[in-house]
């Protein structure tokens, strides 16, 4: 076995010391009869060639972002990434390393999370950004936690958030009587008639920017209607990269900000392992799920980092804790942080408006072509809903003959918009891939 | 030298010199430059638009103030720099129980990189990731058999997102048999995520002791056993490194009261091919695929934490569930939705799919004699070592262990040498420290975990180090004290860092 070090010699000399007689005995404390007793049932080991080439025929079964052209994105986005974050992130010294319970060996982590931590809180405009949650749907779960301790309410009112994420706060918070509505739309595709729905009872608004439909939604009137109840709103944002255009929710009055960090350099890897974060106000932070990193000085008077606040953490504080979360997404937020450090103050901006040309052209075309429709008018980021003739299912299976995975099909996820799919024009989308995706999806069923 | 070639030179013997790779690095938003760049991106093949005219101007952000401004080779340098700060399994043994940092395998990097699993998208077409579908049955199927359990979810994120999942089976359990039960039974050497968990679902905790051989006995869960209970949480093997060796007993108890039990898997390295947790009496487990199957701890994550249950809580397992279409289906894999009892979802999509991959890989590669055979090597290294420090340091509870040995500071009581000096010290002989100070009911614990990975000679340099830091406590116990040495930093002021915090970077109000 190739991972395993020992030679018989070693083994009897390592019995020897211990001074029993066999490996078998040291199992003794396990009664025999508890034991297995048998080998378990699974394939017989493989070599490394024969592994690799079992995993490539899976792989090659899924279709990718490589195989086809791509407008599918819905909470996770196709975004190019840099060859220097792979190369930087498959340095052993960050991945095959854990927590960074010390310090002196954990410079580089912890080096790295303050960084992260340093530019979530600029792209957010709030001032405490934690070291990551698991996705961006619990990020939001956790964020709702947070805010019903802090308002000691239970009443969730979701604007625009993506049904998924809806589900995963539905299941974090059911063990804690935690009630969640569901704003309305107006005709144009945004948030309405937020301020009816809350009340006394109301521990926070959770509001979607860009919403799942892709719509830029008005966040001051959201934290006024949310403040004048006494209850917290929380932004949370699918597709990070819209933060590089739209201001940081927090300067508009948002108390939390979370979502998912994906766009910045990690792969749609199928839904995960992605990167969710979460940022608050300073006043908050006592109530902050997840670990934070600290500047501080060493005994020389060196500035250094540490792992800081954990009072809050369950290590310490069991059941009183914040979250229940230990290992996070730590190597996620290594690529994040080298994506932002690459594309920078001028870049990540520059591609934020890439994206938003794609999208402003594909409704040109959408706008252009019989058959097709823009039943959402309220102006958005790189994500346009496009109504087809007949079923939506067919318009994909249409673009799915040209190779083209077309969006995603609403039927199953919002009601009253007809035939429609949520369509994701990133910076991979080319122009002759836009037209082809609206030829196919225009051409008439037949 | 006084040891051998894995201990590392004394800095102050050698002046400046040993600094000589130990590289100064700024902060990013230090080394920043106005107009630097580091990226190049495609031309624009559609019209340009202006934010302004597409957007609301009230929304709108002038600038990306606060990221920095950097060529991709400032970018290389930068964490090329810093990843020499960290210490890394790749380094050497990293003996931090509980957390079973083996050696992660090269080929599962590759294998999680292949197109077909690192560029798909979550919401694709079931028709278009029957790759994926296929490895999750797979996976599960093989996760099932080394517990015992009738059913796995791959979904939970995380060691502890499991431990979540599993509470909330167990609420929702009594709760579809119209009780109501509000606590839940920990003991007292749990992980703190345990009791975290139960917590998190609105559970009472009660708290049990663990006798005075460190094993929890019958009578103490018998003790607390009440019709209020919904469950126990049970660590096997314990965080003291002991098989829970009256876990059916106990089981029985929780059984009999009509509460559930629940194992936590961390541990469940010991246990590969040798016992299976579904045959000792637990409900509903999670396993911890970045400790036992060998995926990347990736400086704090991402982990994977899949659940394993027995069939009475398979109503409630997370959703979407997997499954292997029958003939008059037509052939492949769906993913099911409807079941009225489940707890619902926890993640945005499946799970930390590329963990599960990695998983994948290495279960096919080491087959059942390789899995059980990093049980049985990581269970006589740790034996091993406890054989050899057994003189040197205290031990609490000195029976035979299973994967990890618990020790204490008590041997050195007089000398000023705590459990936080030995573990400093030895970064300076080149080693990633134990987890000290846990299990809470040690004093002074240092809970140390070789895993399978390291070889003989690995394992005496390692006891070489920890018995010369033993006669230093004693002959010289400020350089203990004072330790590391041979780091860029030391003893850094964590009750500084945590009084007036500073949790990102500003830029020097001179500089504004």
């Amino acid at each position: 076995m190739r991972y395993i070090p020992h030679t018989e010699d070693d083994i009897r000399h390592m019995l020897r010391t211990i001074g029993v007689a066999s490996v078998e005995s040291l199992f003794a404390t396990i009664p025999k009869k508890l034991r297995l007793g048998r080998p378990l049932d699974l394939p017989q080991a493989a070599s490394e060639q024969e592994v690799l080439d079992e995993l490539a025929a899976l792989a090659a079964r899924n279709s990718h972002a490589e195989s086809h052209d791509w407008f599918l994105g819905a909470g996770t986005y196709a975004h190019f990434v840099p060859s220097a974050v792979d190369a930087l992130a498959s340095r052993a010294e960050f991945y095959t390393s854990y927590t960074p319970y010390q310090p002196e060996i954990s410079q580089g982590t912890l080096q790295t999370i303050f960084e992260w931590q340093t530019m979530i809180c600029a792209l957010t405009g709030l001032d405490v950004s934690n070291a990551s949650m698991y996705d961006g749907a619990s990020a939001t779960a956790e964020a709702v936690l947070m805010a019903m301790r802090l308002t000691r309410r239970h009443k969730i009112v979701a604007a625009g958030l993506h049904p998924h994420y809806r589900d995963v706060v539905r299941t974090y918070t059911a063990g804690l009587e935690g009630a969640l509505v569901e704003a309305p739309r107006d005709a144009s595709g945004r948030t309405s008639a937020l301020p009816p729905l809350l009340d006394r009872e109301t521990a926070c608004v959770v509001l979607q920017q860009p919403s799942f439909l892709g719509v830029v939604e008005e966040v001051r009137s959201a934290a006024e209607a949310a403040h004048a109840v006494g209850a917290l709103l929380v932004v949370v944002v699918t597709e990070a990269l819209s933060l590089a255009l739209l201001r940081g929710p927090g300067e508009l009055g948002a108390d939390i900000v979370c979502g998912e960090a994906q766009s910045f350099g990690v792969p749609m890897s199928l839904g995960g392992p992605h990167l969710g974060f979460l940022a608050t106000r300073g006043a908050f932070v006592r109530q902050m799920p997840g670990r934070l990193v600290g500047e501080t000085l060493d005994a020389r008077g060196r500035r250094g980092f540490v792992l800081t606040l954990s009072t809050r953490e369950q290590h310490i504080r069991r059941e009183r804790a914040t979250s229940n979360i230990c290992t996070n997404q730590g190597l996620m937020l290594l690529r994040a942080t080298i994506y932002l450090a690459l594309l920078g103050r001028r870049g990540l901006r520059e591609l934020a408006r890439m994206n938003l040309a794609k999208a402003a052209y594909l409704r040109a075309r959408v706008r252009a072509t019989p058959g097709l429709s823009l039943p959402v008018s309220a102006p958005g980021f790189n994500e346009v809903v496009v109504g087809v003739r007949g079923s939506a299912s067919e318009a994909l299976q249409r673009a799915l003959e040209d190779r083209i995975v077309g969006g995603l099909d609403l039927a199953s996820y919002v009601r009253g918009l007809g035939p429609a799919l949520l369509v994701c024009t990133t910076e991979l989308a080319s122009r002759a891939a836009i037209d082809r995706l609206v030829n196919a999806l225009g051409r008439v069923a037949g | 030298m006084s040891a051998s070639d894995g201990q590392r030179v004394r800095p102050e013997s050698l002046g400046n010199a040993a600094l000589g790779l130990a590289y100064e690095e700024p902060l990013l938003f230090e080394r920043s430059r106005p107009g630097r760049v580091g990226y190049a991106l495609p031309t624009l093949d559609v019209p340009a638009v202006v934010p302004e005219k597409e957007l609301p101007a009230a929304l709108l952000r002038a600038d990306c103030e606060g990221l920095p401004e950097l060529s991709e080779v400032d970018v290389v340098r930068h964490f090329t720099r810093i990843s020499t700060w960290n210490y890394a399994v790749d380094l050497g043994l990293y003996p931090l129980g509980s957390c079973t940092m083996k050696y992660n395998p090269k080929m599962n990097e590759v294998a999680a990189a292949l197109p077909g699993f690192a560029h798909a998208h979550p919401l694709q077409p079931v028709a278009l990731s029957q790759g994926l579908l296929h490895l999750f049955h797979e996976l599960e199927k093989q996760l099932a058999e080394i517990s015992g359990m009738d059913r796995v979810s791959l979904q939970p994120a995380a060691g502890a997102q499991g431990e979540l999942a599993g509470v909330m089976m167990i609420r929702a359990y009594h709760e579809h048999r119209g009780e109501r039960r509000t606590k839940i039974l920990v003991p007292d050497s749990a992980h703190g995520t345990n009791p975290a968990s139960a917590g998190l679902n609105g559970y009472e905790i009660v708290s049990v002791p663990s006798g005075a051989d460190g094993v929890l006995h019958p009578e103490a869960v018998r003790a607390v056993m009440g019709p209020e209970v919904a469950a126990l949480m049970l660590t096997n093997p314990s965080t003291l490194g002991l098989f829970e060796e009256h876990i059916v007993r106990i089981a029985e108890i929780v059984h009999a009261g009509g509460g559930l039990v629940y194992g936590d898997g961390a541990n469940l390295n010991a246990l590969l091919g040798i016992a299976r947790p579904g045959d000792l009496g637990i409900d509903v487990m999670h396993f911890n695929l970045h400790k036992t199957f060998s995926t990347p701890h990736g400086g704090g994550g991402p982990g994977a934490g899949p659940v394993g249950v027995r069939n009475l809580l398979a109503p409630y397992l997370p959703v979407p569930v997997v499954r292997r279409l029958s003939e008059s289906e037509g052939l492949g894999f769906a993913l099911d939705y409807e079941f009225p009892h489940s707890i619902g979802r926890l993640h945005g999509n499946f799970g930390n799919v590329g963990m599960l991959v990695r998983a994948f890989a290495y279960i096919r590669s080491l087959g059942p004699d390789g899995l059980r055979r990093c049980a049985e090597m990581a269970v006589l290294n740790a034996n091993y070592l406890l054989a050899r420090l057994r003189g040197a340091y205290h031990v609490p509870f000195d029976r035979p262990v299973m994967h990890e040995c618990v020790l204490s500071d008590a041997k050195l009581e007089g000398t000023g040498v705590t459990t936080l000096d030995v573990a400093k010290r030895l970064i300076d002989h080149g080693y990633h420290p134990p987890t000290v100070y846990f299990p809470l009911i040690v004093h002074g614990a240092l809970m140390i975990e070789p895993t399978e990975s390291e070889g003989l000679e690995g394992l005496d340099r390692f006891v070489e180090a920890l018995l010369a830091i033993a006669r230093e406590a004693r002959s010289d116990p400020e350089t203990v004290r004072t330790a590391p040495h041979s780091t860029r930093l030391s003893r850094l002021d964590e009750t500084r860092a945590a009084r007036k915090p500073i949790l990102r970077w500003q830029p020097h109000p001179s500089d504004a």
